[in-house]
């Protein structure tokens, strides 16, 4: 078994108390407190999560633009500097490599945020891509990471910061200084919630995360309140809801892929993939018996297996057993009827709408 | 990690639960080292009245927002009672693991059976293993 990686801010995690687990390679907090507590403070007030052990890709010079434009699934071109555009990387099958945020930073100035767990794989994958001139720089060890989540985000953030927060939309970034730290402050987050990302030197992380705190309407928030606020969201999880051999489309991401101008990896067979006709359609349900379903539950309908959940808790905001999974395309009508199997018994569920909340 | 609480007068069994002896009835819940492990609990399902139960069996599930456990028999018998407070507030189970929280009654347990179980002393020894 290899050594765990840790964020820079592994030390502060235990002095607050954090309980450790493993998470993409990591040592991560999985939670402070508690989930359900750490899951309303986002939800009411505001909460911190350490997120440095997220990747940074960089692509520099004259063709970075073109060259990111061929990965990803969302248009790069007409991406305005100190914008943010969700995509993903896919294979030439169509599968998706990983799902990405894609930072427009100058005119010949791209990075990509990438989940912690696909850093290696990323890179690897667009190294073998790209060609001309562009430079890719793997930024993941030296950037520290914190998303402060929550309707008292922008207020817990100006704390310490002069930067005018306002006037900073969602899916924009710029930079600021927070505290006495140049950094990208960036209006994004994994929560459903509203909320800014900061970007800064891995070294200055901790002490940045320590004077958020000092915010009496600011916690601490870990993995497991991340994880249930993103499904509320029904914001899809690699390995979950996404992986090689998933097409964006059937994962819903529909909005997120340039199907008219194609032009990037993976295109052709995504649209083939479409043309034949999805076989399945990721679908979000909620619980109507008691019981909560959990990943790879089987779905039933009618007695047989038809699919597997891919996600699944009990939402904190909701007080019950929410879900996504994939079900064949006839099955994905909102309403429809469905049974999980929970430890070989099934349990009444509905196909509803997403987002949950 | 919070302090254990690890009642004097309560048998435990390496499961982390407890059972309160009450002639020849036992009452059975989970620990306060097995509730802060878990976290917020959000789910508990237990078994009907009346169904025979063999010691090492499961009987029931508890589930936190992360995890799901299984509930194991720690005594031989037959579930006279159930907490069915605990479908509509499971987080009794954090709040009041020795009270409130308490999970079934078995009727008719085999005395032999409760000299297996461990007392206040040999499950602290227990937890304490676990502790880092």
């Amino acid at each position: 078994m290899s050594a765990l990686k840790h964020t820079p801010l592994v030390d502060l995690h235990r002095k607050l108390g954090g309980r450790m687990v493993e998470f993409a390679g990591f040592e991560m907090p999985v939670q402070y407190t508690s989930i359900l507590a750490e899951h309303k403070a986002v939800r009411e007030s505001a909460g911190l999560f350490d997120v440095s052990h997220m990747g940074q890709l960089w692509f520099r010079g004259g063709d970075a633009v073109s060259a990111v434009e061929r990965l990803v699934s969302c248009p790069v071109a007409s991406l305005g500097e100190g914008r943010i555009r969700y995509g993903v990387l896919c294979n030439e099958e169509g599968g998706v490599v990983d799902d990405v945020t894609v930072y427009r930073v100058g005119p010949e100035e791209i990075f990509l945020c990438v989940n912690a767990s696909n850093i290696d794989k990323d890179r690897t994958w667009c190294e073998k891509q790209i060609s001309g001139d562009v430079e890719l720089t793997d930024r993941s060890n030296d950037t520290g990471l914190l998303a402060l989540q929550g309707p008292r985000s922008a207020a817990v953030l100006a704390r310490i910061t002069e930067f005018d927060l306002g006037q900073l939309k969602r899916f924009r970034f710029a930079p600021g200084r927070v505290g006495d730290v140049s950094a990208w402050i960036s209006r994004t987050g994994y929560t459903g919630s509203d909320g800014f990302e900061i970007y800064l030197p891995a070294e200055a992380a901790s002490a940045t995360f320590e004077a958020l705190l000092e915010s009496e309407h600011c916690s601490p928030a870990g993995l497991g309140a991340r994880d249930t606020l993103r499904l509320e969201a029904a914001l899809p999880l690699y390995g979950h809801e996404l992986d090689d051999t998933t097409s964006p489309l059937e994962a819903g991401l529909d909005r997120f892929v340039k199907l008219n101008t194609g032009g990037f990896i993976g295109a052709e067979a995504i649209a083939r993939r479409a043309r034949a006709g999805h076989t399945r359609k990721l679908v979000g349900f909620h619980m109507v018996e008691r019981g909560i379903a959990r990943a790879e539950y089987p779905i039933q309908h009618a007695g047989a297996d038809v699919g597997r959940v891919t996600s699944g808790a009990h939402s904190p905001t909701l007080g019950k057993s929410i879900g996504l999974g994939y079900v064949p395309t006839a099955l994905a009508e909102l309403g429809t009827a469905l049974d999980i199997s929970i430890r070989g018994r099934p349990v009444k569920a509905q196909v509803v709408e997403t987002p949950f909340l | 990690m919070d302090e254990i609480d690890i009642p004097e007068g309560l048998r435990y069994t390496n499961e982390d639960e407890w059972v309160r002896l009450e002639e020849g009835r036992a009452v059975i819940g989970v620990t306060d080292f097995a509730q802060q492990q878990l976290g917020d609990i959000v789910f508990v399902e237990l078994p009907e009245v009346g169904t025979r139960v063999e010691r090492g069996d499961p009987f029931g599930v508890i589930e936190s927002v992360k995890a799901v456990s299984d509930l194991y028999a720690p005594v031989s018998g037959t579930i006279s009672e159930i907490n069915g407070e605990l479908t509509e507030r499971p987080e009794a189970v954090n709040e009041d693991c020795y009270g409130d929280g308490w999970m079934i009654a078995i009727e008719s347990v085999d005395a032999a059976e409760q000299v297996s179980l461990l007392d206040a002393q040999a499950y602290q020894k227990h937890v304490a293993e676990r502790q880092t």
